[in-house]
């Protein structure tokens, strides 16, 4: 899977109240998605573009265990690269297929606006506009197989042990 | 080669004889915990099929009694689910209800050597009873409730070694701050605790290490086996158990020793809980507008005894919100009987249900614009219990306690001495 798009940077330590705030709790998924990042950097979830990807330093993901993944997947990011992805965040971007590299220094080998090459199952990742190149972390195989499977829930439904989704959310 | 107790039963758990950091492994799940979360209609999928029943724990905690119609609705879900299956262990809003973490304790649902997981980011607190217990994603526990089973990947493990005593009005949240101050996050690894302090440590104290732990971005946090521990399961599960010690031999990235008779009270000051412990003397002095105690990491009935033995005779001072929520209904039945509940709303505490409420801002005392607090709960991000310009200092309940009757952050040992 070969991911081009513009990066937007977001820092260190990023947490999930960051990208699903409390104050979105009952809301529907593409409602929660316009939150994020709501308190920290307020209208930038309407100015990204599908495909864009999220470029994040240290513990990406750090604290509660909501679903912060599945806003950014559907926020239309294609990807998140980050220095090092907490490990239950990173649970959860496998759980909602939304593709998470771990790439130490990626945070020092982008500014804001530049366009990244990202090979997925092979974690390279690319700055096409200063023409570098740094080596993230693949996926171990079978958890590889199941971002690009969909996640957990399309599994579980092919295998008819849940339900197909409901209007509800 | 030698394994740490979470290699160990990584190890035992998905039938390999020997799990190094970087495995990655399936192991059957024991024990699955469902919360009110999960059934909220943005999170939950129809379950059309089952494990074992008797393998899931449903309880109510984040968001009871529900404060609004979409909580009460997802309470619905949940009992829907819990009939459907047939799920024995279902602590509803009623004289068993409890926040899940603490309901593991009160009722010895976590054994030793096994694996429990639950979609709240605290559940490495039930480490505290030697089994492998974290925090996963909803998905995980729904895989989970449905087919027994999840993947994990082996990180390294960091051991600490715990010597000495606590002394007067220092507690185990102390402990926790000065190595989330010292230490910083561990993220990508286990801790495992355990050293010759550890037998002097309650259960409560021990588990309120293991939950913190959490907030080290720890993978799991394990303590050792020991005779307190085994007579407080003995009492509550009656299915037998085998202790697992790490080997000798075992591999650690860091063992690391901390003296318990050196700790004093400290702080978290705003908005992180790592690399942000000061002296409580520090912080002194800093006005606030709600104390809190609560939480799966301090609402046990010896964390209400503390705050009461603080607050005796004395009553809050004017302006402070003083709010205590007890983790269980066994906790709050067990505090009323011995007179800690009486205290505590005799100095002016209002005693709230066990919930999560405040601690992830849901209810039960959620902060106002520009409001300070602080609290024994769990996290201190910016915004976590509440508005966005409010700030959040963490600390023990006898620091929260002391500073509920002054109005300003106090030593505890103004107090107790």
């Amino acid at each position: 899977m070969k991911l081009t798009a513009r990066v937007w940077m977001v820092g260190e330590n990023i947490n999930t109240d960051l990208i699903l705030p409390n104050k979105a709790f009952y809301l529907t998924h593409a409602e929660q998605a316009q939150f994020v990042f709501h308190a920290n950097r307020p209208g930038w979830a309407q100015q990204v573009q599908p495909g864009d990807i999220l470029i994040g330093g240290r513990n990406f993901g750090m604290g509660s265990s909501r679903p912060a993944a599945r806003s950014l997947k559907t926020l239309g990011l294609s990807c998140v690269l980050a220095h090092s992805i907490n490990g239950l965040f990173f649970r959860n971007c496998v759980n909602f297929a939304f593709p998470a590299l771990e790439c130490p220094g990626v945070q020092d080998a982008f500014q804001e606006g530049d366009v990244a090459e990202i090979e997925f199952e092979r974690a390279v990742v690319r700055n096409v506009t200063r023409g570098t190149e740094l080596a993230g972390k693949p996926l171990p195989e079978p958890l590889l197989k199941l971002v690009l499977a969909g996640g957990i829930y399309p599994l579980l439904e092919t295998e008819g042990l849940i339900a197909p989704k409901t209007e509800r959310a | 080669m030698g394994m740490t107790i979470a290699e160990k039963i990584l190890a035992a758990k998905s039938g390999r004889k020997n799990v190094s950091p970087g495995d990655v492994v399936t192991v059957g799940v024991d024990t699955v915990i469902l919360f009110d979360n999960n059934f909220m209609p943005n999170n939950w999928r129809e379950v059309l099929k089952v494990c074992d029943p008797d393998k899931i724990i449903v309880t109510f905690d984040h968001r009871v009694p529900a404060p609004t119609q979409q909580a009460a609705a997802a309470h619905v879900t949940g009992r829907e689910f819990v009939k459907r299956f047939g799920i024995k262990r279902f602590h509803d809003v009623g004289r068993d209800q409890g926040i899940s973490h603490q309901l593991v304790a009160d009722h010895g649902y976590a054994l030793p050597g096994s694996v429990l997981l639950c979609s709240d980011s605290h559940t490495c607190s039930a480490g505290v009873f030697n089994c492998l217990a974290r925090g996963v994603g909803g998905p995980d526990i729904i895989y989970a409730a449905i087919k027994a089973e999840t993947w994990f990947r082996c990180g390294e493990t960091v051991r600490y070694e715990l010597i000495g005593k606590l002394p007067l009005a220092v507690t185990a949240k102390d402990a926790f701050l000065q190595i989330a101050g010292v230490h910083g996050d561990h993220a990508t690894m286990n801790v495992e605790y355990g050293g010759s302090g550890v037998g002097g440590l309650s259960i409560n104290a021990r588990k309120t290490l293991a939950t913190m732990s959490a907030e080290l971005s720890a993978e799991f946090a394990t303590f050792e086996a020991d005779s307190v521990l085994t007579e407080w399961l003995r009492t509550r599960n009656p299915a037998p158990f085998e202790p697992v010690r790490p080997d000798a031999d075992a591999v650690y990235l860091a063992v690391r020793t901390v003296d318990l008779g050196s700790l004093e009270p400290l702080v978290a000051l705003p908005d992180s809980v790592v690399n942000n412990s000061r002296a409580v003397r520090e912080a002194a002095g800093t006005a606030i507008d709600q104390a809190y105690i609560g939480s799966c990491a301090n609402g046990t009935l010896d964390d209400l005894e503390l705050a009461a033995a603080v607050v005796k005779g004395r009553r809050a001072a004017p302006g402070v919100r003083f709010i205590v929520t007890p983790a269980s209904q066994t906790v709050y039945r067990d505090a009323l009987a011995s007179g800690a509940i009486q205290t505590l709303a005799d100095a002016g505490a209002m005693i709230a249900p066990p919930t999560c409420g405040a601690c992830g801002g849901g209810h039960m005392g959620v902060l106002g614009p520009n409001e300070t607090c602080i609290t024994s709960t769990t996290r201190n991000f910016k915004g976590r219990m509440g508005d966005p310009s409010s700030r959040v200092f963490m600390a023990s309940p006898a620091t929260v306690a002391a500073s509920a009757l002054t109005g300003v952050i106090t030593d505890p040992r103004e107090f107790l001495n």
